[in-house]
């Protein structure tokens, strides 16, 4: 197919990327830095009555209003940020136990509290782990904005395909940004369907009288993840083989990471990359495999070790290679920096 | 008005006896708004979102589709749905605390913006079903588990549909019911569909028996709510 390139930001990206996976009802509340992606929606529902908006109150109101388009059949969706994202954890629980396809861009910022406005990667633990949850939900990270073209595509459709609540996490350097992007791939799209259809009864519940039938509810639920996983997860392994220093790195750190190597590989540096591309389900085995023969890992992320924890606890058994870390929470990372960091090792 | 004896045609008999405690309003206001639901044929159409509340009792209550929320939710799940399925009769349900307290942003909101839905909000002055605490409209002197010796405080309660009032659109109904006057009861939650159907906001607070929390016999709680009713003045505020 010929290449279609556009100059486009992030934040255009994924509204136009929502709209080519069929997404036709969002609910937002306002936050940096993922505002623009909402009034990018507004402008489009103003042009287009198929698709429904509405600017809610809270981002808790937010959430709710998405799962009742979900109930009648939308491909419904919604944006936030930070505190917001927060907040929207708690509708995000009830599509988790409900195992419905909520779709949520989270463009990450600095934490805690309301921190900064554009930038960090310390909302991982969130993304993954949120609410009262058990973590069944499929977290994307896309490292540039030619990924977050096709990931917000693909993430409509595992959520829909797979019945499950799914964010595509980024971040505002990734949406603020003005790049040309290739908008020529579309994905096909995966059907939706309503849940409430006239005069079949359905009684949707997230509160169990017995402890036995919300265990019960649980495994199954646990059983249908651990099959979707193995069709869901994603990781990109750069220049791996016979590394001797591999670098986690994820999402825009992932990126630098990866111009990081290709410098280093030039100039003679034994050095590759394990990125994963969904931050859970997480490629364990993609992990172990990359760490193979290395003697040292480099784990770089802009907090204070969120992404490090899980790489550590997924390598437990798997390596003897020490660990180095290069943890700059709440900013930015460059290439430059990750080279002199991999010099220095 | 037709108060009949039966249960409605779109109540699930199979889920019966109900789950709520004896001498329960809940009882009686399910019964009728399933009376409604009959009368203007619009079981297939209809959705109900119900609160983590004494009513999520209710999940299985009706023939009818259910979700249950989160407490306070219920508002903004009815509004999301009503979006998507404009054809649909919208029903959220939910108490004193979900509505006043934790879901009030949410209720006003959908007022003011005058979405087209029903909001039925059944007001016992307390919060049930953690067992009886203080809430935004416990009457003043009232003991509630968390006000032991009396609420003092904060004299004046929250009124729900005066507060609506203020900030929804003219054509929105609004109106305050009573389980001790069944007929006017039934004559609300109708129109207060039927707005809906016109395309507006509408909302009934109804009073209700708490006995299990009041620790009341069926005398005591009649004479709580005829108490109540001193307070919460019943009868249509926007019309």
């Amino acid at each position: 197919m010929p290449k279609k390139l556009e100059l486009l930001t992030g934040n255009d990206v994924v509204v136009k990327a929502a709209l080519l996976a069929g997404a036709d009802f969002f609910a937002g509340y306002p936050i940096t830095p993922s505002t623009e992606i909402m009034s990018g929606w507004a402008k489009e529902a103003a042009k287009n009555p198929k698709l429904e908006f509405l600017q809610t109150e809270d981002e808790t109101s937010a959430g709710m209003a998405t799962i009742g388009g979900l109930l009648a059949g939308k491909k419904a969706w919604t944006v936030t940020a930070g505190v917001g994202h927060v907040l929207i954890q708690d509708p995000m629980v009830l599509a988790e136990t409900l195992s419905m396809p909520f779709v949520m861009y989270v463009g990450q910022r600095g934490g805690p509290s309301t921190g900064t406005v554009i930038y960090s990667q310390q909302e991982l633990n969130l993304a993954r782990y949120g609410g009262n949850s058990e973590g069944l939900r499929v977290v994307y990270a896309p490292s540039n904005i030619q990924e977050l073209f096709e990931i917000t595509q693909k993430a409509f459709n595992t959520a829909w395909r797979y019945r499950i609540p799914t964010i595509i996490l980024g971040d505002g350097y990734l949406t603020k940004t003005l790049s040309p992007v290739d908008t020529s791939k579309v994905l096909p799209q995966e059907k939706s369907e309503a849940y409430f259809l006239n005069g079949e009864v359905k009684n949707l519940r997230n509160c169990f009288s017995r402890e036995e039938e919300l265990g019960s509810h649980l495994n199954k639920l646990f059983s249908r993840y651990a099959s979707a996983s193995k069709q869901i997860v994603e990781s990109e392994s750069y220049q791996a083989d016979g590394a001797e220093v591999i670098i986690f790195a994820w999402g825009t750190v992932g990126f630098a990471a990866k111009v990081a190597v290709a410098t280093l590989r030039k100039e003679g540096y034994k050095v590759g990359l394990f990125r994963p591309i969904t931050m859970r389900p997480f490629d364990d085995q993609g992990a172990i495999k990359a760490v193979k023969g290395a003697k040292k890992i480099l784990i770089v992320e802009s907090s204070g070790g969120q992404f490090g924890r899980i790489v550590r606890e997924t390598l437990t058994q798997s390596t003897d290679a020490d660990y180095v870390r290069l943890y700059k929470p709440a900013e930015g990372i460059t290439p430059e920096e990750i080279e002199e960091k991999v010099k220095e090792m | 008005m037709n108060i009949d004896p039966r249960y409605p045609n779109c109540i699930n008999i199979k889920s019966k006896p109900s789950n709520f405690c004896p001498g329960c309003g809940y009882g009686i206001i399910s019964k009728v708004i399933g009376q409604v639901i009959d009368e203007l044929e619009i079981a297939p159409r209809t959705v109900f979102t119900l609160d983590i509340g004494c009513n999520l009792l209710a999940w299985d209550y009706y023939k009818l589709d259910t979700i249950q929320t989160h407490h306070g939710r219920v508002t903004p799940l009815a509004v999301g749905y009503k979006r998507a399925k404009k054809d649909s009769v919208t029903i959220g349900i939910a108490g004193d605390g979900g509505l006043y307290a934790i879901g009030l942003q949410s209720f006003l909101h959908a007022a003011h913006r005058d979405d087209p839905i029903t909001i039925i909000g059944v007001n016992n002055t307390i919060y049930a079903m953690t067992g009886g605490q203080l809430g935004p409209t416990t009457l003043l002197g009232q003991a509630t588990d968390s006000s032991p010796e009396g609420k003092f405080t904060y004299p004046k309660p929250i009124f729900g549909p005066e507060l609506a009032h203020e900030v929804a659109d003219d054509k929105a109904y609004i109106a305050r019911a009573s389980v001790l006057n069944i007929p006017q009861m039934k004559q609300m939650l109708r129109q207060a569909i039927e707005r809906q159907a016109q395309g507006h906001f509408s909302f009934v607070e109804i009073l209700s028996f708490c006995p299990t929390n009041w620790k009341t016999d069926a005398k005591g709680s009649i004479e709580m709510i005829e108490k109540m009713e001193k307070t919460y003045k019943t009868g249509v505020i926007s019309g």
